[in-house]
């Protein structure tokens, strides 16, 4: 047993940490610590500079851009990226429909889409979740009729991040209504500037739009955008679903909040002293840094074992990085929460586009709290992580 | 980056769970708690035998030379056996006073006794008043001719009444809260003016509260530096709480473990109550626990090779916190979702709360430990 890092993966984390801290636009690292919303043009600037660096898909296969990293490096990657902070990048191509496609779409489509998520040429949003279908995910209704070299599609998804920019959109859509709830799904990449296709706003209770209602009427899809065979969309989902999970701690991004919030807390006063220095308030800084503490070892311990077992198989125990993950993030948001005091009230009328360079950053502090309720609720949410454990790891 | 075993820790491993597995159920726990000094001595006889009481000490001394993450293995599988036998006074505390701080001829004298099974120590640490600071003692050394006069009483001292020799803290100079002046005693049990109290513990052992009243001792009983004993102390007191850490987890694995079979097989409603989500749920939170308490006791004892002395602390105090808050929710969990029976001195499970319990206020709770965390300016 030994925690160290070994020489080569120390100047790894260097080479990582040092190419974050010069290239990152100073700009987009400010908003990102000031927990404002990037826009389309920040991402897509920042990930043509990791593109440029090979770094934009470092976990895909060499052939199609990504680095051969071991388990421990394409993690210390991502704390490193969390930490500085730079941008993730956009989760939907990147994360989510790029390994679908390398690992289950045919060559014509890996040649087509995979160069084009790389780079961001083309920005992808998920198409999953429906209003009568979001943790029963296989109850979804939206439907794929084909005829001839066509998939017609209608119905409606709904909380899809960021649809405003996208260009295109992967969808579960079932196409055979007849068969048992998880053997009638398919998986169909879907142009977003396809006729028929609306994309309504829904604004979130920070008065922030990154969510949407996709509404499908009649519309066209070539059936060559289908992914792998048809009525085997379920089994795409799940291995997307998968790897989801292994990513959601974010231990990196939570020890960057966490100096911000000391940051805060030094520089606020509370009865003619900073609020670090009152005790009370140290102890629960404390309480959590012991979480977030305990979530890394937890964390280091899984990348441990998938470097062991092979990448790609998610480890039931991940659940507990989501379940610890999500409720650090939450954590730390209510301590912000608490040290901005009566300051956290006053609304920002320009919150709703989250850009206002002018913003005291202050006024982010409250719609950053009521946005991450989101976390324990996405990705699985944290009721649905238990499930899991209980099922999976304890057998009940 | 690396939490595997070692071929020869996995040895170790199978080794000592072989041991239990054969000698250690419930049934022969509770023979081996009724003996008088409250554990058997052929259970010891048998821990000499493998190995085991010899693990930490240098090869030199007649030892194995073996590591933090060794005692880690052991006292994890003490605690999912819930052993009794004096394991964290002898080889972890006294052994850790004798090898950080002992001197060749202290060495020589008392370390074969510990390794061959004939001797075993406690550690007279506690005090009315103290409570966790190790750097509050009342009872005090006095300078005799070339030795020392003792006079104080300590309390509920782990195997106090079974130990052949005592680790005694007492000051030699100083204010009763001073970190100077403090020093570290080896006392014989029969020494004259040592008295004795000796009673059961909550959690099946046996403690004692003992009187030293003018106890004299040679020169050779004083530990390391009699005027500067505070950071030996520190840092052997570390060690017993990582100790206890690696125990708190083998008995919340224990528990989780004992639970979850238990839910099983119970039937209320005609189903078994494991198929209720209410309490599947609280089965995973305990996972949770039991997971995040694992990943800090492995935490605590890799930094036994840190270089950094705070940063060390710092970790140690960190997985108290972690493994006392983990500890309680899933002794009392393992309870709740027992129903009745887990309420009975007859089943198991009630026992491992009462071990995790104690654990819990032993060398810091974790109130006071979350205060030494913060007080280390924080461990991320
Ligand atoms: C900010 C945000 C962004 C999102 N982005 C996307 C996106 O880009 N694309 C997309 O497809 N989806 C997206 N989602 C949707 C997300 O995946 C769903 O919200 C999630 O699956 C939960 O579904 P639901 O909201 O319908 O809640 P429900 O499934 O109705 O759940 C409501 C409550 O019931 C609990 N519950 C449900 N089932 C069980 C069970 N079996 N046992 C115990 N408790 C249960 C849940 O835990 C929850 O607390 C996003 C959601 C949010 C909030
Ligand atoms: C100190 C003590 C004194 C008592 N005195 C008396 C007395 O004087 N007279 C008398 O008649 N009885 C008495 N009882 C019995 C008491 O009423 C039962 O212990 C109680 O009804 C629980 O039943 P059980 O112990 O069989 O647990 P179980 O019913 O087996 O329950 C075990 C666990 O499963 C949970 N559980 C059970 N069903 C469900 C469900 N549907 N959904 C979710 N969770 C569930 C329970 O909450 C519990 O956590 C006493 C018990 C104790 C501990």
């Amino acid at each position: 047993m030994d925690l160290s890092l070994t020489p080569e993966e120390q100047a790894f984390r260097e080479e990582v940490r040092a190419f974050f801290r010069d290239n990152v636009p100073a700009g987009i690292k400010k908003k990102l610590s000031e927990n404002r919303h990037t826009t389309k043009e920040d991402m897509v600037e920042w990930t043509r500079i990791l593109h440029k660096k090979g770094w934009a898909v470092p976990h895909w296969p060499k052939e199609f851009g990504g680095t051969e990293w071991t388990a421990v490096q394409q993690y210390i990657f991502n704390e490193e990226m969390q930490a500085t902070p730079a941008p993730p990048p956009l989760p939907f191509g990147v994360n989510m429909v790029g390994p679908v496609i390398y690992t289950f779409a045919n060559e014509a489509q890996k040649k087509h889409y995979l160069p084009r998520i790389a780079n961001l040429t083309d920005w992808w949003c998920q198409g999953f979740s429906e209003p009568g279908s979001g943790s029963d995910l296989a109850s979804l209704k939206t439907k794929a009729e084909r005829k001839g070299d066509k998939y017609i599609v209608n119905g409606q998804k709904t909380w899809t991040t960021l649809a405003q920019h996208a260009d295109w959109i992967f969808c579960l859509v079932r196409t055979d209504p007849a068969a048992k709830k998880q053997q009638g799904i398919s998986f169909l990449l879907i142009d977003m500037k396809s006729k028929g296709i609306t994309v309504r706003p829904i604004v979130t209770i920070d008065g922030g739009r990154e969510v949407n209602e996709v509404f499908f009427d009649d519309v066209e899809v070539p059936a060559e955008n289908l992914v792998g065979e048809e009525n085997k969309g379920w089994d795409y989902a799940k291995f997307l679903l998968g790897n989801e999970r292994t990513n959601i701690a974010r231990v990196g991004m939570s020890k960057e909040r966490l100096r911000r919030l000391r940051e805060l807390a030094g520089s606020t006063q509370a009865g003619g002293r900073p609020i670090l220095d009152d005790p009370k308030f140290r102890e629960k800084l404390a309480a959590v840094e012991v979480e977030l503490k305990a979530l890394e070892l937890t964390q280091m311990r899984v990348v441990a074992n998938e470097g062991k077992n092979g990448k790609g198989k998610p480890d039931p125990a991940s659940s507990v990085l989501k379940i610890k993950g999500s409720e650090i993030q939450q954590t730390l948001t209510e301590l912000m929460l608490e040290v901005a005091g009566p300051f956290a009230s006053p609304y920002d009328i320009h919150g709703d586009d989250n850009t206002n360079e002018t913003m005291d950053w202050i006024a982010q502090i409250a719609p950053t709290y009521f946005n991450y309720r989101k976390v324990s609720i996405y990705g699985g949410s944290n009721e649905i992580q238990r499930n899991i454990i209980s099922k999976a790891v304890l057998g009940l | 980056m690396d939490f595997d075993l070692s071929e020869e820790q996995r040895l170790l491993k199978d080794s000592v769970d072989g041991l239990l597995n054969d000698s250690y159920d419930f049934e022969q726990r509770k023979k081996y708690g009724a003996e008088k000094i409250g554990w058997s001595k052929a259970v010891w006889g048998k821990l000499a035998e493998q190995g085991l009481l010899g693990l930490p000490f240098a090869e030199a001394d007649g030892g194995f030379g073996a590591g933090a993450v060794e005692t880690m293995i052991v006292m994890q599988a003490f605690g999912r056996a819930l052993v009794l036998e004096p394991y964290l006074p002898t080889v972890v505390i006294a052994g850790g006073f004798l090898r950080h701080g002992g001197s060749a001829a202290q060495k020589a004298a008392h370390i074969p006794g510990i390794i061959d099974g004939s001797k075993t120590f406690a550690f007279a640490q506690l005090e009315k008043n103290s409570r966790y600071d190790l750097s509050d003692v009342s009872t005090t050394a006095k300078k005799k001719g070339d030795g020392w006069v003792i006079d104080g009483e300590k309390f509920v001292v782990l195997n106090g009444e079974a130990a052949d020799t005592l680790v005694v803290t007492a000051r030699t100079k100083g204010g009763q809260t001073e970190r100077d002046g403090i020093g570290v005693f080896l006392v014989p049990r029969t020494a004259k003016g040592v008295t004795v109290k000796g009673y059961p513990t909550q959690d099946g052992m046996r403690a004692a509260d003992i009187t030293f009243t003018g106890v004299e001792v040679g020169a050779d009983a004083a530990l390391g530096d009699p005027a500067n004993g505070l950071p030996l102390i520190e840092r052997v007191v570390d060690e017993a709480r990582t100790a206890l850490c690696a125990e708190a987890v083998g008995a919340m694995d224990e528990s989780l473990k004992i639970t979850v079979e238990y839910i099983k097989t119970r039937k209320q409603f005609g189903v078994p109550i494991g198929s209720f989500q209410a309490l599947q749920h609280r089965a995973a939170d305990m996972f949770v626990f039991t997971e995040q308490a694992r990943s800090m006791a492995m935490l605590a004892t890799m930094a036994s090779d840190f270089n950094d002395a705070k940063e060390r602390a710092a970790s140690v105090a960190a997985a108290k916190v972690q493994v006392g808050k983990s500890s309680k929710f899933v002794g009392q969990q393992s309870i709740q979702l027992h129903g009745g029976i887990g309420m009975t001195m007859e089943a198991s499970i009630g026992h491992y709360f009462k071990r995790l319990s104690i654990i819990e206020s032993t060398f810091g709770d974790t109130d006071y430990h979350l205060r030494r965390a913060s007080e280390a300016g924080g461990i991320i």
